[in-house]
């Protein structure tokens, strides 16, 4: 490669047929990828698998959600503000892992540290909300075992809180990491995958706020 | 440069471009994406109450809301483009929305026609007696 051809590929990486040493573009040229891209493709897998999961938990709840024993409809249970609430919860606890994501990036470490506490502390009043939510409905004794729709909605509800308390522990580690570690190339790289499990998170929240509780009230 | 150069296994590279890359991350970025999100959430509270549209479209704008909104934290939270090093993780979530669609039509459409088959559960009872 002359050097005329290198300035080029170097100056601009998107550039149509790059071939430069510094990046793998997914065409096979330019070498290995970098561990950042291949760590994020192989947790982006892991969560598209996460996402089957919760189609099948979806499915469950569509075909069970009309099989309500008697029971209580999901319009008689859904209260609209607290979902207000939990959504604005979560997705400011999104946003709070975007600044996150920015002060990394930037070496900031009370920046992270800010940042990843405030994500956190939203990411719990969105569980004490859905705590006081479930304990609700227990104490009107329309638990999960009271009919097929309220299986179905715990199960698929209870399974998305399970996994922001995951979440949670995780998010503690790495402001720990961060902390003890500092910015190291692994640090960040966890702090990556934590990231997209975060986002990813939210938009399963997404789904279940638009179609279960929203769709739920005017069925 | 040297083609050796060029085969570094393990390369870090995590200062140099890349869909995952933190420095493609932007505080603009994550303030149009919010505000995207937020209008969306707010446009399927809306809809849910509202009696200005008809009934029955209800559930299908809040799908289609519902998925605007997930395009909306794929592209500027979880920073999915279209750029060449991006091609794996674009093809992995088309497989990925396959095999949902798969799961999720398939249940609704095979256990709605069961459904219709089946004696309705009153009638059954009715025989029992």
């Amino acid at each position: 490669m002359s050097t005329a051809e290198s300035t080029i590929a170097f100056s601009d990486p998107y550039r149509l047929g790059n071939r430069g040493p510094n990046l793998a573009r997914g065409h096979g040229g330019g070498g290995p990828a970098s561990k950042r891209v291949i760590v994020g493709y192989g947790f982006w897998l892991f969560l598209l698998s996460d996402i089957v999961i919760f189609a099948c938990l979806f499915a469950a709840y569509a075909v069970l959600a009309d099989a309500i024993a008697d029971g209580p409809r999901a319009r008689d249970i859904y209260d609209l503000k607290r979902v207000a609430l939990e959504t604005a919860c979560l997705l400011a606890s999104s946003f709070f892992c975007g600044l996150a994501t920015i002060a990394v990036a930037r070496r900031n470490q009370f920046l992270t540290q800010a940042a990843l506490a405030a994500t956190g502390l939203l990411g719990f009043a969105f569980l004490l909300l859905e705590a006081s939510e479930f304990s609700g409905l227990y104490a009107l004794g329309d638990g999960p075992t009271r009919s097929g729709f309220l299986t179905g909605f715990f199960t698929l509800v209870g399974c998305h809180g399970v996994h922001v308390t995951a979440g949670l522990l995780w998010l503690g580690t790495m402001m720990a990491q961060f902390f003890a570690k500092g910015f190291r190339p692994d640090i960040r790289r966890r702090f990556l995958c934590f990231s997209m499990f975060w986002h990813f998170l939210d938009i399963v929240w997404v789904a279940i706020f638009s179609l279960v509780y929203l769709v739920g009230t005017r069925l | 440069m040297s083609n050796a150069d060029v085969h570094i296994l393990e390369y870090e590279g995590d200062d140099k471009g890349g869909a995952s890359d933190e420095h493609s991350a932007k505080l603009g970025t994550y303030i149009l994406g919010v505000g995207l999100a937020v209008l969306l959430t707010a446009a399927s509270f809306w809809i849910a109450k509202t009696d200005l549209i008809y009934g029955p479209g209800i559930p299908v704008a809040l799908a289609t809301l519902a998925i605007a909104q997930m395009g909306i934290h794929l592209v500027f939270f979880l920073h999915l483009t279209t750029a060449p090093d991006n091609t794996n993780n674009v093809l992995a979530l088309a497989f990925g929305l396959m095999v949902v669609c798969l799961v999720v039509f398939g249940s609704v459409w095979i256990m709605a026609h069961l459904n219709h088959n089946l004696m309705p559960m009153s009638h059954l009872m009715q025989m029992q007696r």
